[in-house]
């Protein structure tokens, strides 16, 4: 177990979809620059478009829609708590990054004509482009990071970023999971891209890995970007899917909306008109469970056998093919049997919600040289079109950035004391294992952040994590991938603690379920109509503050504002 | 001993043909593209579940030039 030291330019933390994007565009742009592209897994296949994508979900296709629509849509769709600067960012290069991609062989669906097949999914206008064939995303891209000669590093679990004297990035450290060395990696930029926090609460089934999101999206990169002093956002707009019960992958009505499948309660009545995720959306679902219409079900027994036939050929075989196997374990026919949906246990994403490191429109955060990207920042509703679209943003930004800037030193100290702690759950004689902590963890996020959050429990969740926070000083690790896991623990109850104290820090209700707390049941936006920032201070605790939301370059009509609060049907039919 | 890593007299989930798995060869797919590192190679050079920490993902399954690997849902999800 020795620790290695590496030197790089642009150090791109996380290989999954913004990660890739970010290093293509870094080296198309200087050639000449170094770029390291780490991952905890093998760059090949991981993250959460393993198995490719089934969707674009906001995908701004010119005569479909326009970047001003897409803008004041997601404005809408997030209560008007956006920086439409990086939402615009994002529209604006929508459409070339979708050119980009189709001529690099990623397959989109297209209609008699040629043209791009775009469906209407959200409430207002239309964005989601299918890709039925969407299943080689992660292949097309190798191809291109092996073109473009970015270096790669596999099955390394970045722990800590690394900071100079004068708070600017300078690099990372590592923990290779397989060989328990330590890797001390210097770079002029580092652009963050690790993903949601998929690891956070505790799904129904109780197996650790049965995850929404990749399981290995632990969190890391938001506990590594608030020790390095990044400010994160909006950690209380949770992420909470409407998924398939146990499976815990999406019901996918994006996919089979268009071909007239719709969510219904146990009475085959619709209860929302649209599908389209949002807090609102997964509001009115938990209502329909507490008034005991539940449970939520996808419908698709009305379509015809040639559309189910269809849709198995999307959902069975793009994004989580696996699902065809637990329906057939379970019996399941989109035929003649509803498909069992439930409300997920929480995360925190960027990409499907709101929560994640605070970004400018450049993907830049608040400390110099660091990016990041994907559903790990904050640009709302991002998804994977989004997060390649900022990985571009940040790699040809940081390319800019680094122009003249020497390899910044950091402190050996900082080494000295994170290599002591990685190590030390192999130097214990025995201890706790990661895994049941990990277990305890979770399962007290679900009884105590699980919305509706109410304060007194938010308040005794804490407590139980301080005490888990104790517990870590125990944990025990049998080898360097137990190792991993154990690091993992420290990231995810540091998105835990981050997690509460931004909830109780809103005192007023928002998104929908996303942020609805019992003690506050009203949205007040004199008060509110404001980012909640976080930040590590000098003593090593978080504080907590809030960031004026930028004046919007789109403006919102009031009556508008309220569009996603509309969701509901009127009296049911069928 | 961790709660995820497998022990030999349990079943476990992804399944590995021996008679099929070219590990011994060299090949290292399933244990590249798994994204939980999952996956190792026994004493005799074949590929087994070492921990149980699977997302059902596929890759391992669909790109195994041999059709050596079966993936089936976890005991706890399915």
């Amino acid at each position: 177990m020795e620790t290695r030291n590496i030197e790089t330019d642009i150090l791109v933390i996380g290989g999954g979809t913004a990660g890739p994007i970010a290093a293509i565009k870094a080296k198309a742009k200087a050639p000449n620059l170094r770029v390291l592209l780490l991952d905890k897994a093998n760059v090949k296949r991981c993250g959460a478009i393993t198995e490719g994508m089934d969707s674009v979900n906001n995908a701004i296709i010119p005569g479909c829609a326009t970047p001003e629509q897409y803008v004041r849509e997601i404005t809408i769709a997030n209560d008007g708590i956006v920086n439409q600067h990086t939402i615009m960012a994002y529209a604006t290069r929508s459409y070339g990054m979708i050119r980009e991609l189709d001529e690099w062989g990623v397959r989109f669906e297209k209609d008699e004509t040629g043209d791009y097949a775009v469906k209407k999914v959200h409430h207002l206008g239309s964005y989601v482009l299918p890709m039925p064939e969407g299943y080689n995303v992660k292949k097309v891209i190798f191809r291109q990071i092996k073109r473009l000669g970015v270096e790669i590093s596999n099955r390394l679990t970045a722990t800590r970023l690394l900071t100079a004297k004068d708070g600017r990035i300078a690099g990372a450290i590592a923990l290779d999971s397989r060989s328990g060395d330590i890797v001390v990696i210097r770079a002029r930029a580092v652009v963050l891209c690790t993903g949601a926090a998929g690891r956070l609460g505790l799904p129904a089934s109780g197996y650790l890995f049965g995850t929404y999101e990749n399981p290995t999206n632990a969190g890391d990169g938001y506990s590594m970007a608030y020790h390095a002093g990044a400010e994160l956002s909006g950690l209380e707009c949770f992420q909470i899917n409407p998924l398939i019960k146990d499976y815990n992958g999406p019901a996918c009505a994006y996919v089979t909306g268009p071909f007239g499948g719709y969510t219904v309660n146990a009475r085959g009545e619709r209860f929302i008109k649209s599908d389209y995720w949002s807090g609102q959306m997964m509001f009115e679902f938990w209502r329909e469970l507490e008034s005991g219409n539940g449970p939520v079900f996808l419908k698709l027994d009305h379509l015809a056998g040639e559309t189910v036939q269809r849709i198995e050929n999307v959902l069975h075989i793009t994004e989580r093919p696996s699902r065809g196997l637990f329906h057939q374990g379970r019996g399941t026919n989109y035929r003649k049997d509803l498909v069992e949906m439930y409300i997920s246990e929480i995360g925190l994403c960027g990409g499907h919600s709101a929560s994640g490191v605070w970004v400018d429109e450049h993907a830049r955060t608040t400390v110099p040289g660091l990016y990041a990207a994907g559903d790990l920042c904050n640009v709302a509703h991002n998804y994977m079109l989004g997060a390649m679209v900022f990985g571009q943003i940040a790699g040809e930004d940081a390319v800019d950035y680094l122009e003249g800037l020497s390899l910044p030193d950091h402190d050996a100290e900082q080494v000295e004391r994170e290599r002591a702690r990685i190590l030390a759950p192999l130097q214990r004689q025995n201890g706790l294992q990661a895994s049941k902590i990990e277990y305890k963890l979770r399962r007290l996020v679900n009884d105590y952040l699980q919305p509706p959050k109410v304060t007194r429990k938010m308040e005794i969740g804490l407590r139980r994590f301080a005490e888990i926070r104790e517990d870590l000083q125990h944990v025990k690790a049998g080898n360097p991938h137990e190792l991993m896991r154990a690091m993992e623990v420290f990231a995810i109850l540091d998105c835990a603690e981050l997690a509460a104290l931004a909830s109780l820090y809103r005192t007023e209700s928002r998104w929908g379920l996303y942020h609805y707390r019992t003690d506050f049941p009203e949205r007040d936006d004199a008060r509110w109509n404001c980012f909640v920032e976080a930040r590590k201070t000098s003593e090593g605790k978080p504080a907590f503050f809030t960031r004026p939301v930028p004046d919007y370059i789109v403006s919102i009509g009031d009556a508008e504002m309220n569009a996603y609060h509309e969701l509901r049907c009127e009296a049911a039919r069928t | 001993m961790s709660l995820t890593r497998n022990d030999p007299d349990f079943a476990v989930s992804i399944l590995v043909d021996h008679d099929k798995c070219i590990a011994s060869k060299g090949c290292r797919t399933c244990i590249d593209v798994c994204p939980t590192d999952a996956l190792k190679l026994d004493e005799n050079g074949k590929v087994v579940m070492s921990y149980d920490e699977c997302w059902y993902c596929l890759p391992c399954q669909q790109d195994c030039p041999t059709k050596a690997i079966r993936v089936e849902m976890p005991y706890l999800v399915r």
